[in-house]
């Protein structure tokens, strides 16, 4: 097993490479950069930032130069944020993380249970009515839907906070603090949980119906054992299999943020920043975070792997 | 009564399909008495398995149900049994095994954990009391390096081997019972023979009755007390083996038997009954089997012929046989 892990790691770097050449060229490509989307600059600030950047360089030898830094740990320097992109990630991805995760577990939760639910009930008035909530969730764009949920709960009601991650003009430190900001999340956790909740009911509605046919569910039943058993021993298990890939694609956007839930509730997470790097043309610092994503996303992959040798002993690896 | 295990009487068990309801059980009956081995003969979709499914009452209410009889398990009608008094019985009671070991085990449980499980869920014992029975049953059904297979999982086993465990785990509580759907269907033939042997000897070790549904007549003839044939949901004739063997009455099991491959005898070509079994969802009132029958008559496509008492305690359902008794 740890050798099959080290051999994984080993793989991981060509794939590693291949990104960064993808990521750095795509956005180094692209005509237009920080500086020349200020219009302020005159010309010879403009060519004395350009020599300071590192703009008049080849384009090939800047991404060994960017190559190199990444090497060293160094994601690159923000323009727009006049800091390094290391810090500015790490200033707004915790903001994100929380929401993210927050929502993905009720998301995971729900969603199972809901599936379970659908399937063993198939076609049933709880099944059909659950199938037309999730699609209609699903089928909700999600600008509107945060307009939608902020009207009734922030607006009509006056439940919730509309926006932003702590109450403006507040210091509240501790608890205190803790309670705000909850308060602030239940919002964008609630609208990313809608959204997300549809495509995986379905998904584990259709592995859960698939389980429930196979021959070991009926032996189960033979044995007399008691229809939970059955159902969350027996079949949960194997259902819950084909989901280590999809989880461990959720991990990585844990990190990425939210674009558009984020920028409808002002929450300073990494996604709003995304979006504001491209509007300015900050492309170090994109290149620097989906750098960042890339390695996520490949380590995450390695992990499922892991996951599905620990959880599923017919793809267990040989010692 | 006291020397009758199972008694099954007028069991009709219907299946909902596209095509409509169909009868897949049609007015059954047949009773199993004390340390005997009943088969349950016919071809594929005959209604043999919907036998055993009703008995266990494991028919999904979604797909179908029985819709009348009795079926009475030691006296008590499991029919009118609550659904967590008939779950008590099962596996402990009246254990089944089924056709295709390789996936009626769960792949991601050991086969250990699947061995105790009817143990410890029917038998107030501890987990080690129910490992070390789970260690004895791997021992008696023939398989050595117990502890090495107690913490292995089914894709590591064969066929054989799972078959083994299955039965196994039907043991585990002592069942007065043991419902076998085609155990050795998906084995290879050398490996069918160790697996009937088996059964045979537990069978017997055990005082156990069994019902033993198959479609192989070699198999009827090596360890039945007692054939019951089937056609299109209906039981068509029925007797003890020996007699069933060497007088066959109703066309349709003289067909089956013909059908039969003989060692040692070279046939051009084995002989097929012509025809297909009927659709059950657009059967009329006839004989079944008219269709085909080469000995068909003109009433065997309006009625049904009832089953009949024959002198040497066969029974038979067929119009050629009727004659006798009416006129």
């Amino acid at each position: 097993m740890k050798g099959y892990v080290v051999k994984r790691l080993f793989y991981m770097i060509p794939t590693l490479f291949g990104a960064s050449i993808l990521i750095f060229f795509l956005y180094s490509l692209v005509p237009g950069n920080f500086i020349d989307a200020d219009q302020n600059l005159t010309a010879e600030r403009k060519a004395e930032l350009y020599e300071l950047h590192g703009y008049n360089e080849p384009v090939v030898i800047r991404y060994f130069i960017w190559l190199k830094n990444l090497l060293k740990g160094d994601l690159g320097y923000s323009l727009q944020f006049q800091l390094p992109v290391g810090e500015v990630i790490g200033n707004y991805i915790w903001s994100s993380f929380i929401v993210a995760l927050a929502s993905l577990i009720l998301t995971w939760f729900i969603a199972i249970l809901v599936g379970i639910v659908s399937a063993i009930r198939q076609y049933s008035i709880w099944d059909t009515f659950i199938t037309i909530i999730v699609f209609a969730a699903m089928a909700t764009p999600s600008f509107f839907l945060g307009l939608v949920i902020i009207k009734i709960f922030a607006v009509d009601l006056g439940w919730l906070p509309a926006g932003g991650m702590i109450s403006t003009g507040s210091n509240f430190t501790g608890w205190e603090y803790v309670k705000d900001v909850a308060e602030h999340m239940i919002l964008p956790v609630l609208v990313l949980t809608m959204l997300g909740i549809g495509g995986l009911t379905r998904y584990f509605r259709t592995n859960m119906l698939e389980v429930i046919k196979q021959d070991f569910m009926r032996t189960a039943r033979a044995k007399g054992l008691k229809e939970r058993v059955v159902i969350f021993k027996h079949g949960l298990r194997n259902a819950l299999l084909p989901a280590i890939t999809l989880f461990s694609f959720e991990l990585p956007a844990l990190f990425g943020g939210a674009i558009i839930t984020e920028q409808i509730f002002n929450w300073p997470g990494i996604g709003a920043i995304y979006m504001q790097a491209f509007s300015v043309r900050d492309y170090p610092l994109l290149m620097g975070f989906t750098m960042f994503i890339a390695v996520l996303t490949v380590l995450s992959n390695l992990l499922a792997d892991i996951l599905y040798g620990i959880a599923d002993p017919r793809v267990r690896v040989k010692k | 009564m006291g020397n009758t295990v199972l008694d099954v009487k007028n069991l009709l068990t219907q299946y909902y399909t596209n095509g409509g309801v169909i009868k897949a059980v049609d007015d059954v009956s047949f009773s199993i008495p004390k340390g005997q081995t009943v088969c349950l003969v016919g071809e594929s979709g005959c209604g043999k398995s919907a036998v055993a499914m009703s008995i266990m009452g494991l028919i999904d209410g979604g797909s179908g149900g029985i819709k009348n009889g009795e079926i009475l398990f030691e006296g008590k009608d499991l029919l009118k049994l609550k659904k967590h008094e008939l779950r008590q019985l099962r596996g402990n009671d009246i254990s089944m095994i089924f056709q295709e070991p390789m996936t009626s085990l769960n792949p991601v449980l050991t086969i250990g954990g699947q061995i105790m499980e009817p143990l410890m869920e029917h038998e107030l014992i501890s987990k080690k009391e129910a490992k070390k029975r789970a260690l004895e049953l791997i021992e008696l059904v023939g398989i050595g390096r117990a502890e090495e297979i107690f913490n292995s999982y089914p894709h590591q086993l064969s066929g054989g081997m799972l078959q083994r465990i299955m039965i196994a785990i039907a043991l585990a509580c002592s069942p007065n019972l043991l419902i076998a759907d085609e155990p050795t269907t998906a084995l290879d033939v050398t490996i069918q023979a160790q697996i009937l042997d088996l059964l045979r000897s537990l069978k017997e070790q055990r005082d156990m009755s069994m019902l033993l549904i198959t479609h192989d007549l070699g198999v009827v003839a090596e360890v039945a007390d007692y054939v019951i044939v089937m056609y299109a949901g209906k039981v068509i004739e029925e007797g003890p083996v020996v007699e069933l063997f060497k007088n066959p009455k109703h066309p349709y099991t003289k067909g089956l038997l013909k059908a039969k491959p003989v060692i040692n005898q070279r046939q051009e070509e084995l002989y097929t009954i012509a025809g297909q079994v009927p659709n059950l969802a657009t059967l009329t009132p006839s004989c079944y089997f008219s269709e085909r029958c080469e000995q068909c008559m003109a009433i065997c496509k309006e009625q049904m012929p009832k089953i009949n008492d024959l002198d040497n305690g066969q029974r038979v359902a067929c119009w050629l046989y009727e004659e006798v008794t009416t006129v």
